[in-house]
C-alpha cells in the first residue's frame, strides 16, 4: 500500500490537493513571489525594467538607508513603542482581568466588559477622528477643558513629546478589552482547590490574588509577552499613520519602519530605499521572531510557535 | 442584550461564609467597581464625544470647541449628510459589496483548507502548513508586494484589490484547524465507507458541524473588510471605488475635499458647510452597523479568542 510513490500519493490525494490549491496559489503569488521581490533592495529602480530587469546598485540603498540617520530613529522608535505597549498593555489588561473576576458582580462586569471591548471593533481612521476631536488646537475637547480651568492651550499636533504618552495610551485604549478576555479566561482556568486551599490558610483576598492568581497567570502572560517580542520590529501601520499621518514635524518621535517605508514608497517614490528599508525590517523580523520562539520553546514547549 | 464573560457566574467572593471579617473583600471591591469603571468610561467617552459633537451647531463649535454637552443642538450635519448623500452612499455600496463578497469567499476558503490541513491521514499535513505559517515570520516586505499588484496583477483602481489581498489569514486558518481537529475522525470514516468523496464529506458533514468557529471567523474576516483603509489607500483613487472608511479618512483630512464631496453630491457652493459637526458626523455614519452590530456579535470574538489566542 505504502509503496504508491509520489504520483502514485498525488493521485490519492487528489481532492484535498485540490482543495488546497485556491490557498496554495494565494500565499504563492501574495508572499512567497513577492519575497523573491527582494532582489529590489539591491537595485536601482526603474519603471521599464521592472522588479527584475532593473540594474543593480549594490549596498548603495542600505548606505543611504543608514547613513541619513533615518534607520536608526525609525528602529528604536518601533523598538520602544513596542516595549512600552508590551507593558503598559498587559499589566492593564492583567488589572483589569483579576478586578472584573474577583471584585465585582456579575452584571456590572458584563457592562462593563462590553464598553471595554467597544474600541477594538472600531477601524484606526475613527480612532483618527476621535483624536481629532480631542486634540484639535482649535476646537478639540482637550484645549477646552484646559483653557476652561485657565491654563494654556497645547498644540498637540506640533509637540513631538507629547506623542509617546498620547500613542501608548490609544494603544492600551484599543487593546484592553481584547487582552482582558484573553486574562480572564486564564483565570477562569485556575484550579478553585487552590483558593480553598488558601481560605482555609485564612489567606485575605490581597494574599490570594498575589500569591495565585497572578503567579497563575504567568505562562500566559510569559508566552504573550515573547510572541509580542518576537513581532518588536513590527510597528502597527495604521495606529501610526492615523493617529500623525504626514506630519512631518513629529516624525523625531512617531516615525517607525512601516510608516517610513510608506512614505519612501508613495510620497517619495524612492523605490530602492523604501525596499531596502523593508528588507532590512523583514531579516531582523524574522531574527527576533526565531529568538522568540526559541526563548518559548525553552520555557514551554506546548506554546512554541514551531 | 447579549454581553459577554468568560468566567463562571459564581466568583469566589460568594462561597466564602459569612462571619469573618471581610475587610479586605470591600476593599478590593471598592478598588474594584472604582477601576474598572473607570476604566469603562474611558473607553466609551470618546464614541460619546464624537456623537455629542456631531449634534452640536457648528457656529458654537469654532467658538467653543467641542463639547460632551452640547451648547446648541442641531442636527445640520445629519440633514446636510442625508440631504446630499451622493458619495457616502456609494463608499456604503463598495464597503458592503466588499465585505460581503470577501467574507463569504474568504471564509470558504479558510474552511477548506483548514479542512484538508486537519486530515490526520494527509500525507503532506505538516509540509503544507509550514508552507502556510513561514509567511507569517518572513516577507518580502511592503515593496515587492505593491508592485506585484500594482504592475502584474495590474489591480489598480478594481474592487477586486479590495477584496483579493484580505481573502486568506493564516491565523484564522490555524484556528479553524485546530477547531477541525477536534471533530471525531469517526464521522467521516463512516461517510467514506459510505461512498463519499473528500469535498463532498467537507459540505455535507464538517461544515454543518463546524458552524461555531465558522461563525466565530466568518466575523473576523467581515469586520477586517468593514474596516479596511488600506488597500484603498494604496491602490484606489477613483471616486468611485472608495470604502467607507477611506472615503471617512480622505474626509477627515480634507475639508476642501468634504466641501467638493458635498457639492459634488448636489450641494449648493455658496452653502455654509458645517464642516466640523460634518466630520463627527460622518464617523458616526461610517461606524453606526457596527455600533448597532456589537452587542449581538461580541460573543463570537470573545470566543474567538479563547479558542485560539494563545496556541497561535
Amino acid at each position: 500500500m505504502n509503496r504508491r510513490g509520489f504520483w502514485g500519493d498525488v493521485r490519492k490525494y487528489r481532492t484535498l490537493l485540490l482543495m488546497l490549491a485556491p490557498a496554495v496559489l494565494f500565499f504563492l503569488v501574495f508572499a512567497y513571489v513577492p519575497m523573491a521581490g527582494i532582489v529590489l533592495a539591491f537595485k536601482q529602480y526603474n519603471y521599464g525594467g521592472g522588479i527584475f530587469g532593473s540594474p543593480w546598485n549594490g549596498l548603495d540603498n542600505f548606505r543611504f538607508f543608514f547613513e541619513s540617520g533615518n534607520a536608526w530613529m525609525v528602529t528604536r522608535n518601533t523598538a520602544l513603542y513596542n516595549i512600552a505597549f508590551i507593558i503598559v498593555n498587559n499589566v492593564l489588561q492583567i488589572a483589569a482581568a483579576i478586578l472584573l473576576f474577583e471584585a465585582v458582580g456579575k452584571w456590572f462586569r458584563k457592562i462593563s466588559q462590553t464598553f471595554m471591548f467597544l474600541p477594538y471593533f472600531i477601524s484606526w481612521v475613527v480612532v483618527g477622528a476621535i483624536a481629532y476631536n480631542l486634540f484639535n488646537y482649535d476646537v478639540g475637547t482637550l484645549n477646552v477643558m484646559l483653557t476652561a480651568i485657565g491654563l494654556e492651550p497645547v498644540d498637540i499636533y506640533n509637540t513631538p513629546s507629547y506623542w509617546p504618552f498620547i500613542l501608548v495610551l490609544v494603544s492600551a485604549w484599543k487593546t484592553l478589552g481584547y487582552g482582558s478576555v484573553m486574562y480572564l479566561a486564564a483565570i477562569t482556568g485556575i484550579d478553585t482547590e487552590m483558593y480553598e486551599a488558601a481560605e482555609i490558610d485564612g489567606a485575605n483576598v490581597f494574599q490570594r490574588i498575589f500569591r495565585i492568581t497572578i503567579p497563575n497567570l504567568y505562562p500566559t502572560l510569559i508566552i504573550l509577552a515573547l510572541l509580542a517580542i518576537g513581532n518588536i520590529f513590527r510597528g502597527d501601520f495604521g495606529m501610526f499613520y492615523n493617529m500623525v499621518g504626514n506630519n512631518g514635524l513629529l516624525f523625531s518621535a512617531t516615525d517607525v519602519i512601516d510608516t517610513f517605508v510608506f512614505r519612501s514608497l508613495t510620497t517619495s517614490n524612492e523605490i530602492g530605499l523604501s525596499a531596502a528599508a523593508g528588507f532590512y525590517q523583514s531579516v531582523l523580523g524574522f531574527a527576533t521572531i526565531l529568538l522568540a520562539n526559541y526563548a518559548v520553546r525553552k520555557y514551554d514547549k506546548d506554546h512554541a510557535l514551531f | 442584550m447579549s454581553a459577554t464573560t468568560t468566567t463562571n457566574d459564581k466568583p469566589i467572593i460568594a462561597q466564602r461564609g459569612a462571619g469573618k471579617k471581610q475587610y479586605d473583600r470591600v476593599l478590593l471591591s471598592a478598588i474594584g467597581y472604582v477601576f474598572i469603571t473607570l476604566l469603562a468610561i474611558l473607553c466609551i467617552i470618546p464614541f460619546l464625544m464624537i456623537v455629542s459633537s456631531s449634534l452640536t451647531e457648528e457656529s458654537t463649535i469654532v467658538e467653543n470647541g467641542f463639547q460632551l454637552i452640547p451648547a446648541a443642538f442641531s442636527l445640520d450635519a445629519y440633514e446636510l449628510l442625508f440631504k446630499y448623500p451622493g458619495q457616502i452612499l456609494k463608499a456604503y455600496g463598495v464597503t458592503i459589496a466588499v465585505t460581503v463578497i470577501g467574507t463569504a469567499t474568504g471564509l470558504f476558503l479558510t474552511a477548506m483548507t483548514s479542512y484538508v490541513l486537519a486530515r490526520k491521514d494527509f500525507k503532506w499535513r505538516n509540509s503544507f502548513s509550514f508552507f502556510f505559517f513561514f509567511t507569517t515570520l518572513f516577507s518580502g516586505g511592503l515593496v515587492p508586494w505593491y508592485l506585484m499588484i500594482i504592475n502584474y496583477l495590474d489591480l489598480k483602481d478594481r474592487m477586486l484589490v479590495l477584496i483579493l489581498p484580505m481573502l486568506l489569514n493564516v491565523f484564522y486558518i490555524i484556528v479553524m484547524k485546530s477547531f477541525m481537529s477536534s471533530i471525531p475522525e469517526a464521522i467521516t470514516e463512516s461517510a467514506k465507507i459510505d461512498g463519499a468523496g473528500d469535498f463532498r464529506i467537507f459540505m455535507q458533514l464538517i461544515i454543518p458541524l463546524s458552524k461555531p468557529a465558522l461563525a466565530t471567523i466568518g466575523l473576523f474576516i467581515a469586520l477586517g473588510y468593514w474596516n479596511d483603509w488600506y488597500n484603498a489607500l494604496l491602490f484606489v483613487s477613483n471616486e468611485n471605488l472608495m470604502p467607507l472608511q477611506y472615503y471617512l479618512y480622505k474626509m477627515l483630512g480634507n475639508m476642501d475635499g468634504m466641501r467638493r464631496a458635498m457639492i459634488s453630491s448636489g450641494a449648493v457652493v455658496t452653502m455654509n458647510i458645517p464642516t466640523e459637526s460634518l466630520k463627527m458626523a460622518m464617523t458616526i455614519v461610517a461606524t453606526g452597523p457596527i455600533l448597532l452590530a456589537y452587542p449581538f456579535i461580541q460573543r463570537y470574538f470573545v470566543q474567538g479568542l479563547t479558542i485560539g489566542a494563545v496556541k497561535g
